[in-house]
This record gives structure tokens, C-alpha cells and sequence, in this order.
């Protein structure tokens, strides 16, 4: 059932970007032989934003990524976007917090509509419990040059929560970023199993210093302060976990 | 002026002759390639790097050859990278065969020649293009002199060294005077693979700007204007999520801008006679540079824009933008050598060579000035306008943040402002308003040196159709940089239907509204585009019009050319992003 919604869903969408690549061709003496005067291209990318080791103050270290990959032309894009982690000497596998197909569309200079499926859950064992999702984004660059992607879900049980992600770069060299970063969870349902409660879920904001080594290869070292309030903050206690933490970070941004 | 007489010479043979005998001198030293830019200049004593017509053979390969001491792999014709002087003469039929040995198919453009359609050499719309191992003929007869290039119209092998110099000799006198003449090709060179490159702009915003404002010149700024102004001209441009240093898409960080091939290491030398009038033929045959040229110590006087002959106009320095020529005279008393420096718009590189009596010789090499910042200008608000009163230094207030589909109203320089009404034209030969031909461009002060402007340029003497227009079409140059897409009217090649519409023989006006921070050379193939920058009569002709940021350009064009022509921004990659359209005369 749940691997028919993504074979559905990505044929579509597929189908949507051949649909974009027609040529202008019209009106012109041109015999049909002829190249198009000027071709469209389409681009592949991966940017792996966060990948990175992570200390805290309490709990378990960790190793975490937030990954997108693209391909498409300028307005129709297919994503496919990854974020988990993989606690270290916990015994269990590593689990994505978040992998969604997305069909992605320029609906303004700066801002993609974003819809497809998710998924949330370990990576190839039990360890973790699975969900899935519908998931409609909105990413891009707000004005003052914050990159922002908010987030809507709705998991296969009806269970509804959103994210905002938002991060800006500071420019203290040519090469040198300092980068805020901040995240917010919140849900309108509570979902024990998943540590989700009812309304604002948590706060994670964070600092880095990058150094772009290449444009594309940018190694960085950060901190970061996490804070989980009302419900979500109860299921965190139950479960003998911190509400509240620091830690610091030390990893890659790169793309290609 | 299509029958030619060759009883007189050129008067450029005639000095050619005159001086080979010290042309033999240097042989020695010319193992530099190309050959056409050897230092002697025209020279018929090494006719292996000049491809005389009216009958020539090319041949287009991939090479293996040494740019600024490190080995690339440059596209390459008759061997040489950028390619041979074609010599042509005005009134001749001239035979250009091409024959192409690389493995894609490619092709040749003769930017700026008036021609039949199906010689115009623009895939897909004059002919197929050329095939691996095929060879193609351009026939077609010569109406013009003057200095023009050429270079490819397939894909971004312009940007792997296709092009070369065109120059056309002139079948009666030219109305100046000179005793030696030098070609200088300015191109910009990048040791990455050009698809990456554009790969890397569409990706990366700002992948090539080293010269970005970062919190040092924040504080520097505050220093000097106080936190309040500093803060809110930074806020303005963060809202608007664009950056002041915009000012070239690719750099110096990747590129090595070359002068006749040669990196400015090389120093490569053009040769003089103290007393001499020199003539140098000045192409911007760059993938995306704009340049600033000057000569320091030395006069230049502008005699040619685009191959045509223009009232002279004595400058220190002026800006050409791509595939721009300019033909100035020098003439250098001194026995001495001068730099040939040719600062790119963004200050992160030059080209670079020497002008000297002998070679081995340098001169002092200029200091590189500062990277400047747009101003509200490149936001659609046009300064010496609406906003007088307003002081310029301060950014803050300008909210014409609107760039993409921004509406005519916003246009610069169109509200409070005498704009022509509905269903009324300006007279013929007028400036626009909205236009801004007085001034030189970013980052260049008229008050530190005399710089070339638009208005500058007067015809030598008025061209014949001196019709009215009898409708105006306006064109809106448009992009959206954090994705790199370029278009007219909003829309990039693949989402137009169908091309322009120009009626056989009508004459019409063409207004080009930059809604962009970039500038942009706007080119037209197959026709002339006569530049109203206010010089009534004598308007000049051009092949490609430079349309700064905010600006409002406008030409006068005689539709005599029937077919289907190319019409787009003369930077490559814009250009293959999509800012080009096809214009068919019919």
C-alpha cells in the first residue's frame, strides 16, 4: 500500500518535468532537423548542508545529517531531502527523522511549493518505530537573506505537525560564514511513540563557523541549545531524557 | 558600394609595404601564436596567422596549447587559439570554408556583418550547423569595412577560445589617418570545463565573488556614514536579497583575461615608431567581461564603435562591453613603453600587454582600483531624475525592490517625468527618457579622467533611411539571479511561442528597459540597430547596445533583412540561460 503511493507519486511527477522540457519551435523557418537555437538544461545537485558530529552535554554523541538532492530545470524540480542521525553506542541503527519525495515548483523568484511523501523511521533494521507522510513545503530565501523551509505533514495515522527550519549566513570574510540556524517543531496531535506532544514541540537553535575551503567544500565547527516545552517535555521526562541541552559540533557542508 | 575596384589599395597595404623592412626584425621573436598578433601588427611578412580573403579555408579543432604557462585545452582555429585575423575586403564575395574536426557539431557567427540569413552561422536558425568532419561554405558578399570578430554560436564554445578577429578594409578612405595598426582581442579564459561554470552560477549564487561586502567593510562603513545610514542601506539590499557587489557574474577567481591570447605574464608587445599614429582595433570578444581600456600616458581618440566610423572623440579611458569593438588612435611621442591595460568591470583581473618602440620592454602596470557597489541607479530609480533632492550616497528609502515583471510605471525616469504619451512618439535621434547615455557605468568617475560615453558617439555622417519610425516595440530585459535565469519580457527562450515580428522594410524603434542590477549587451543579428542617444541626424549605428542597470535604451532599425535572426544578451551565459529570442523579418 505505502510503496504504491511512492511508485504513484514518483511517476507523476516525473511525467510532470518531461511535460516541462517542450522547446519554443513555432513561427521560426527553421526545418524540423534543426537543432533548437538554444537548449534547456536540466541539473542535478546534492547539497549536504549539515554533516556532522555532535557532542552534547547530556545524552549520547552522534553523528547527523540533513542532506537535499534535486534534479530538474528551473521551475519543475524533483527533491529528495534527508535528515536523521545515528546516536552513537545506543545499539540501534541509525533512523531518518525525516526522507521525503518531493515535487518541487517555482512559484516565485525565491520561493519552491514542495509536495510529495515522507517517511520517518530506521534505515534498515526495527530499531526505530516507522511513519509516513504527506508533506507540503515552502522553501526558499525570505527577504534579509534568510533561507527558510517550512514544513507541513500529515502521517499516514492523521496525526498533523509542522517545522520551521530558517538559517542565514554572515559574511565575516570572503570564505568565512558564521551561520545561524534555527528550528522549530510544534504538532496539533500528540504521538507518544515518536516523543511528539501537543503543541510547541521543541526550539533548536545553533551557531557555526564555516570556512569554504571551495565553494563547495566548507568544513565547520558550531554549538547548538535544544529546549522541549509542554507535552513534548513530559514524554521526554518519562522517558529519562534531558528537556533541555547544549552540545557542540564539528563537521562538513558540502555539494556538488 | 557593392562594386569594388581594387586599382587603389588599401591604405593600410601601402603602410604595410613601407615598413617591411623592419618587420623582418622581429621575426626572431615571434614563436607567439597567434600570428596575427605579432608585434609589427598588420603584417604581410607572416601571412600564416592572417587569413586573407576573399577565398579562405578554416579548420576547427580541439588543441592542446599553453595559455598564461599552463597547458589547456582550447578550442582552436587554423591552430591557433583565439583563432586568425580574417582579412576581408569591402566589395569582394567572400568564400569561407569551415570545416569542422572536432567531435560536436559547431559553427561560425561573423558578429556585426551584414549578410543573407543562411550565412549569419547560427545553428538552428541560419542552417543546422556544422557536423563532425563536415565542411560549410559562407558565401556572401562583403558591404561594410571596419573591425568586427567572429566567433562560435553553438553551445559555450565561445568560451573555449572560438572566436578570432574580423577586419574588413575599406573599399574607399576611411576619414582618418594613421601609420600602423594593432589588433587587440580581449577575451577572458577559464581552465574549467564552461559547463561546469554555468552549472556553478546556476547553483551557486555568487559562486564567483570574492569581492563580496563582509562585516570588516561594515564596520569600515559605519566609521564613515554613521550606523544608521550604513545599517539601512545594508538592510535594503539584504530585503531585497541581492547584493551591491553584483557586479560580474564570473571573475578573476577562475578567469585568466587574455589580450590576443596572451596572459598579462606574457607581456605581449605591439610595436610602434615614436611619432607614429598608431590604430588599434579594440574587441571584446570575452565570454562575460566587460572592460575598462586606457593607455595611461597616452590620449586615446575614438575614430569606430561596432566597425563604423564615428566623429572623433578624444578619451583617457572607456568601457567596452562584450562583443563591443572600438577603433581608437594613438599616437605615442615618446620612446617608451606604455601599458595596454584593460581592467575588468569588477576590478578582479586585467588584460594586459605593452605598446612599446622594442620588445622586452615594460611599462608601470596601473594599481587595480577598488570594486565598486551599485547604487540605487541598478534598482530601477534613476537618479539625475525623479529622485534629485534625494542624496545619492544614501541607499536607504528606495523601494523599487520589484525587479522581475516590475511594472512600465516604475520604469526609470518614466514617472515625473515628461514621458512620452500614449500613441506619441519622440522625435527621431532622441534620447529616451530613462536613458543614461551621459554617464560611464559603475565604477568609473569622469572627474579622475575623461571616460567614453554613449553620448559620445556621433556618426561620422547620417545613414540613409532617415524615415520616422513607424511603430515602437519594447522589449524588457529581465532575470532572477538566485537562479540564474535571464529572459526578455520575463519569459527565457524555452517558454516563448514563436518569434518577433519585424515587417519587411518597416522602420521601427526598439526600446530595451533593463529591469536587472547586471548589465547587458544587447545584440541583433543580421541588421543595424542605430542608437538614439540624442544625436539627431548622426545617431550611431550599432551591432550591440549596452544596456545598463535601470536603463531605458532605444534604437532605430530598418527592417531590410529578411529571415529569421538571433537576437539576445552577448553574455554566454545568459544567453544560454535564456535571454535570447529570435526576430523574423518577414
Amino acid at each position: 500500500m505505502k510503496s504504491k503511493t511512492i511508485v504513484i507519486g514518483t511517476g507523476s511527477t516525473l511525467a510532470m518535468l518531461m511535460a516541462a522540457g517542450a522547446q519554443a519551435s513555432d513561427g521560426y523557418d527553421a526545418p524540423a532537423s534543426w537543432p533548437s537555437p538554444m537548449a534547456e538544461h536540466s541539473q542535478a545537485s546534492v547539497l549536504v548542508d549539515r554533516l556532522e558530529y555532535a557532542s552534547p552535554d547530556k545524552g549520547e554523541d552522534a553523528l547527523v545529517w540533513d542532506f537535499q538532492a534535486w534534479y530538474g530545470g528551473d521551475i519543475n524540480r524533483v527533491y529528495l531531502k534527508g535528515e536523521g542521525e545515528n546516536v552513537q553506542g545506543d545499539n540501534e541503527d541509525a533512523e531518518f527523522e525525516s526522507l521525503d519525495l518531493l515535487y518541487s515548483r517555482l512559484i516565485a523568484d525565491f520561493w519552491e511549493l514542495q509536495g510529495g511523501i515522507g517517511y520517518q523511521g530506521g534505515i534498515a533494521s526495527n530499531d526505530h518505530p516507522e511513519r509516513y507522510f504527506g508533506v507540503i513545503n515552502l522553501q526558499g530565501l525570505a527577504p534579509y537573506r534568510v533561507e527558510t523551509d517550512l514544513s507541513l505533514r500529515v502521517s499516514d495515522e492523521g496525526d498533523v505537525s509542522a517545522s520551521l527550519e530558517s538559517e542565514y549566513d554572515l559574511r565575516i570574510t570572503q570564505r568565512t560564514f558564521l551561520q545561524p540556524r534555527l528550528e522549530v517543531s510544534a504538532a496539533a496531535d500528540e504521538v507518544p511513540e515518536f516523543g511528539v506532544g501537543e503543541g510547541l514541540n521543541s526550539v533548536r537553535t545553533g551557531l557555526r563557523l564555516r570556512y569554504e575551503v571551495t565553494r563547495k567544500l566548507a568544513p565547520y565547527v558550531g554549538g547548538y541549545w535544544v529546549k522541549s516545552y509542554g507535552d513534548t517535555a513530559d514524554l521526554a521526562r518519562a522517558s529519562g531524557g534531558a528537556t533541555e541541552d547544549t552540545g557542540v559540533v564539528a563537521g562538513v557542508r558540502m555539494w556538488f | 558600394m557593392a562594386a569594388a575596384k581594387s586599382t587603389s589599395l588599401p591604405l593600410s597595404r601601402r603602410q604595410l609595404l613601407k615598413t617591411g623592412a623592419a618587420l623582418g626584425l622581429g621575426t626572431a621573436a615571434l614563436g607567439l601564436r597567434p600570428a596575427w598578433a605579432n608585434p609589427w601588427g598588420q603584417a604581410a611578412g607572416y601571412p600564416q596567422g592572417v587569413e586573407t580573403g576573399p577565398d579562405l579555408a578554416l579548420a576547427i579543432r580541439r588543441d592542446t596549447l599553453p595559455i598564461a604557462g599552463k597547458t589547456a585545452r582550447p578550442i582552436s582555429i587554423n591552430g591557433t587559439s583565439p583563432g586568425p585575423l580574417i582579412r576581408l575586403k569591402e566589395g569582394q564575395d567572400a568564400v569561407l570554408r569551415v570545416t569542422n574536426l572536432l567531435e560536436e557539431p559547431t559553427s561560425i557567427h561573423w558578429h556585426g556583418m551584414i549578410l543573407p540569413p543562411g550565412m549569419d552561422g547560427v545553428p538552428g536558425l541560419s542552417f543546422a550547423g556544422i557536423a563532425p568532419g563536415e565542411t560549410f561554405t559562407y558565401r556572401f558578399p562583403v558591404r561594410q569595412s571596419g573591425t568586427y570578430w567572429y566567433h562560435s554560436h553553438s553551445g559555450l564554445q565561445e568560451q573555449l577560445g572560438h572566436a578570432g578577429p574580423l577586419v574588413i578594409d575599406a573599399a574607399e578612405r576611411e576619414p582618418f589617418r594613421y601609420d600602423r595598426e594593432h589588433v587587440l582581442l580581449l577575451t577572458d579564459w577559464t581552465f574549467e570545463d564552461p559547463a561546469s561554470v554555468f552549472r556553478n552560477l546556476k547553483l551557486g549564487e555568487g559562486y564567483y565573488n570574492f569581492q563580496e561586502r563582509t562585516v570588516a567593510d561594515f564596520f569600515a562603513d559605519v566609521e564613515q556614514h554613521g550606523f544608521a545610514d550604513t545599517a539601512a542601506q545594508r538592510a535594503m539590499w539584504a530585503r531585497m536579497r541581492m547584493s551591491s557587489r553584483d557586479i560580474a557574474d564570473v571573475t578573476g577567481s577562475t578567469y585568466t583575461y587574455l589580450l590576443n591570447g596572451h596572459a598579462p605574464s606574457d607581456n605581449w608587445t605591439a610595436l610602434f615608431k615614436p611619432g607614429e599614429t598608431l590604430r588599434l582595433r579594440i574587441i571584446n570578444g570575452s565570454a562575460m567581461s566587460y572592460f575598462d581600456m586606457r593607455i595611461p600616458g597616452l590620449k586615446m581618440t575614438v575614430v569606430a564603435a561596432d566597425g563604423q566610423p564615428v566623429q572623433p572623440v578624444p578619451v583617457d579611458e572607456f568601457r567596452i562591453g562584450v562583443a563591443e569593438t572600438y577603433d581608437v588612435l594613438v599616437t605615442p611621442k615618446d620612446d617608451g613603453a606604455y601599458p595596454l591595460f584593460a581592467e575588468s568591470m569588477d576590478r578582479s583581473g586585467f588584460a594586459l600587454g605593452t605598446l612599446a618602440p622594442r620588445l622586452g620592454m615594460t611599462a608601470a602596470v596601473p594599481a587595480r582600483r577598488r570594486i565598486a557597489d551599485r547604487g540605487m541607479e541598478a534598482m530601477g530609480a534613476h537618479g539625475d531624475m525623479n529622485m534629485s533632492g534625494m542624496d545619492h550616497s544614501k541607499i536607504a528609502g528606495m523601494d523599487h525592490s520589484g525587479m522581475q515583471g516590475m511594472d512600465h510605471a516604475e520604469v526609470p525616469g518614466m514617472d515625473g517625468m515628461a514621458s512620452p504619451q500614449a500613441g506619441t512618439m519622440l522625435p527621431v535621434g532622441v534620447a529616451q527618457p530613462g536613458s543614461r547615455y551621459d554617464q560611464a557605468g559603475i565604477g568609473l568617475d569622469p572627474t579622475e579622467r575623461r571616460v567614453l560615453v554613449y553620448r559620445d558617439l556621433k556618426a561620422f555622417a547620417p545613414w540613409p533611411d532617415r524615415r520616422p519610425p513607424g511603430r515602437e516595440l519594447e522589449l524588457h530585459l529581465t532575470g532572477n539571479m538566485e537562479r540564474y535565469m535571464w529572459s526578455f519580457d520575463g519569459k527565457k527562450f524555452s517558454e516563448v511561442t514563436g518569434p518577433i515580428h519585424f515587417e519587411k522594410d518597416e522602420r521601427l524603434r526598439l526600446i530595451l528597459v533593463n529591469d536587472t542590477m547586471m548589465e547587458h549587451p544587447i545584440h541583433l543579428h543580421g541588421m543595424w540597430m542605430e542608437l538614439e542617444n540624442g544625436a539627431g541626424d548622426l545617431i550611431p549605428r550599432k551591432h550591440t547596445l549596452n544596456v545598463k542597470p535601470g536603463e531605458r535604451v532605444s534604437a532605430l532599425i530598418t527592417a531590410d533583412a529578411e529571415g529569421s535572426w538571433a537576437f539576445h544578451c552577448h553574455l554566454l551565459y545568459h544567453m544560454d540561460a535564456g535571454m535570447f529570442r529570435v526576430v523574423k523579418v518577414a
